[in-house]
């Protein structure tokens, strides 16, 4: 028989790996109750996955591509923006997913014990469900447009990993951060809306002049969509540390976010 | 309207240990029960042994893991069927995945939804709901079980049935933490009491004991909240007296319970005067809201109100009275204020031994006729 201590946390609170896996189970559960949630009671269920980046890469290629003419590396419009949008939606619907999880799921935070991390960690299911589909008809999009990725195609999971790691290192932050302050919840959404603009998605950061790109290289979320989009269209990426530093990036974000979460976890069901 | 003006300041607190000195060792196979009055730290304590907080200090040891039985239906969502809401329920409150599919049966067989298994629950009954909530965590299999008030749920048959059910847990050798007010539910579930009160274990032993010291508690509350200052509630007026005409009653008599609140001008609008009459292990047996009578009274004035009680009989014993002014909120709550005797001296033709109304919560007047 397992015999449990429990002792005051420590300044610096490591996550119980251990205990995570074990209750690896609600985590599953949660997933499957969003996915199901989803889509129960929706008259076209899944096709609103596909239906929302087309529709986001759509406008974009009528405004930016048509309208504005902005210049996409020799990469047909539609795709362009395709791809770029498929790696936003993640982040964003990660980041807006998760961040308001413990929230949303106050009574069990305050009335059950299971590992708190599990509560934003499960909202990765439901977002990268969405994710594979949307990609599965991206590649169909590739052979429309007869766009050959090349090798480098082979790469797209390490930068989806980054990807992943560092949206989940911001949403777990934000997540416990919102248990204190709800000013957290109104702060996400209005960022998240500038940071669709402020990241290269629409354009590529060959369009963005000079004197100012520094400041779109400041963003590492640039980076890593710089990288997916190079692996899914073949086209290279404008600097060279682009991808050493993604790694490291989203490693130490993620590690950070776990941080955060962990000193914070004690107070959950107190405060929130 | 302050916080508006100074939207950073910081709110002032003071620090506050719910529970402090508490030292206590379960054996194994025991079923415990928690008691204590109102705020006394119960479900501090349950929270901190299910490890949903933490403790600032101090060391608890656990020989298995931990499932609690806390608010019934927490971790239900109404849009996804019973079948889904017993898997996702089943993993929150600690169960494997393998765990669940072997008892998924037993579940269902217990709780009697069978039927409805594919329905989303929010098209339950609150009946079903419940049961089904129950069943679910009545069949953990871990080693310590702790439990809040959830028995008193369902109807009279399910209720035998959860307290059967909870009663065997305890026989196969696993440890039952059981947090109540309901004396009745402790008496017939538990082996031991723990006593709490202001945060401080006051008594460890057997159930008994820890109930007649519960029982004794009662006075001192009353000495406590004679102070009006040190009271509950806003204060914006505070009951001066609460008197009961004759300390000493027989169970038919009128009760009458005499309260002053004396005037305060700044207090706009009429109030209401809600009267609660608690036995000796506190269950509350009436309570005579003012609303129901259409009776309000006017601040303005110092109020000598008369409260009369009739039409019930109550049971031999002590009873202490609660008195709450309230308007939009609680004005004053004054716990203890007044207490009576009713004499063991039975209304009924034929005298018999305690034994003939015993368990009863009051006596009523009955008739046997032969038909």
């Amino acid at each position: 028989m397992s015999k449990i201590v429990i002792t005051p946390p420590r300044r610096l609170n490591l996550p119980k790996w251990r205990e995570l896996w074990e209750a690896r189970e609600v985590a599953y559960r949660f997933g499957q109750r969003d996915v199901i949630l989803r889509y129960r009671q929706t008259a076209v269920g899944v096709i609103w996955v596909l239906l929302q980046p087309l529709v986001a890469a759509g406008v974009f290629s009528i405004v930016f591509g048509n309208l504005a003419g902005l210049p996409t590396d020799g990469v047909p419009y539609f795709l362009f923006s395709y791809v770029g949008m498929l790696a936003w939606n993640f982040f964003n619907g990660l980041v807006s997913r998760a961040s308001g999880s413990l929230v949303a799921n106050q009574a069990l935070v305050a009335k059950v014990f299971f590992p708190r991390m599990l509560v934003p960690l499960s909202s990765v299911f439901a977002v990268l469900l969405d994710f594979l589909v949307a990609l599965a008809l991206g590649i169909v999009l590739l052979f429309v447009y007869g766009v050959n990725p090349g090798w480098g195609f082979l790469l797209m999971p390490v930068w989806l990993m980054c990807l992943l790691l560092f949206s989940l290192g911001l949403s777990l932050a934000a997540s416990a951060l919102m248990v204190k302050y709800r000013d957290v919840m109104y702060v996400i959404p209005w960022v998240l809306q500038i940071g669709l603009y402020a990241t290269p998605i629409a354009y590529s950061l060959s369009a963005v002049p000079e004197g100012f790109r520094w400041l779109f290289y400041a963003n590492p979320l640039a980076w890593i969509i710089e990288l997916v989009r190079g692996s899914l269209l073949g086209t290279t990426p404008s600097q060279v540390w682009l991808a050493p530093a993604a790694i490291l990036v989203s490693v130490v974000v993620a590690f950070l976010g776990v941080l955060v979460f962990q000193s914070r976890e004690r107070e959950f069901a107190d405060l929130i | 309207m302050h916080r508006l003006r100074h939207p950073l300041e910081r709110p002032e607190f003071e620090e506050f240990s719910a529970l402090s000195g508490i030292n206590f060792e379960i054996p194994f196979g025991e079923a415990v029960g928690i008691i204590g009055r109102n705020g006394a730290g119960k479900s501090t304590l349950l929270k901190v042994l299910t490890r949903i907080t933490a403790p600032t200090t101090g060391r608890i040891e656990l020989g298995g893991r931990v499932g609690s039985l806390l608010e019934v239906g927490t971790g239900f969502h109404p849009e996804l069927t019973g079948r889904e809401n017993i898997f996702l329920n089943g993993a929150l409150l600690g169960m494997r995945r393998s765990e669940i599919t072997r008892r998924f049966d037993e579940i269902v067989d217990f709780s009697g939804v069978a039927k409805f298994l594919e329905t989303p629950v929010k098209r339950y009954s609150s009946g079903m709901y419940v049961r089904l909530a129950f069943s679910v965590a009545a069949h953990l299999e871990t080693e310590i079980l702790a439990i809040d008030e959830v028995l008193a749920v369902g109807d009279a048959e399910f209720r035998n049935k959860s307290l059967a059910k909870m009663r065997d847990v305890a026989k196969d050798g696993r440890t039952v933490l059981y947090v109540s007010h309901q004396m009745a539910t402790v008496t017939a579930l538990c082996t031991q009491a723990i006593f709490l009160a202001g945060g401080k274990l006051v008594h460890s032993g057997s159930v008994d004991d820890v109930l007649e010291m519960y029982r004794d508690s009662f006075e001192t509350v009353a000495q406590t909240t004679a102070v009006a200052s040190r009271r509950p509630g806003t204060g914006e007026l505070r009951a001066s007296d609460v008197r009961v005409a004759d300390t000493i009653f027989t169970s038919v008599d009128d009760k009458v319970i005499e309260i002053d609140v004396p005037a305060n001008l700044e207090s706009i609008g009429s109030y209401f005067i809600s009267c609660h009459i608690n036995d000796a292990n506190g269950i509350v047996i009436t309570k005579c809201d003012s609303r129901l009578v259409e009776a309000w009274f006017d601040p303005e004035h110092d109020q000598q109100v008369q409260l009369t009680v009739s039409g019930i009989w109550f049971a031999p014993g002590r009873y202490t009275i609660d008195v709450f002014i309230c308007r939009m909120g609680i004005l004053d709550a004054w716990e203890g204020a007044a207490t009576f005797e009713v004499l063991p001296e039975l209304p009924y033709p034929e005298t018999m031994n305690d034994e003939a109304i015993q368990g009863a919560l009051v006596l009523s007047d009955f008739e046997y006729a032969r038909r």
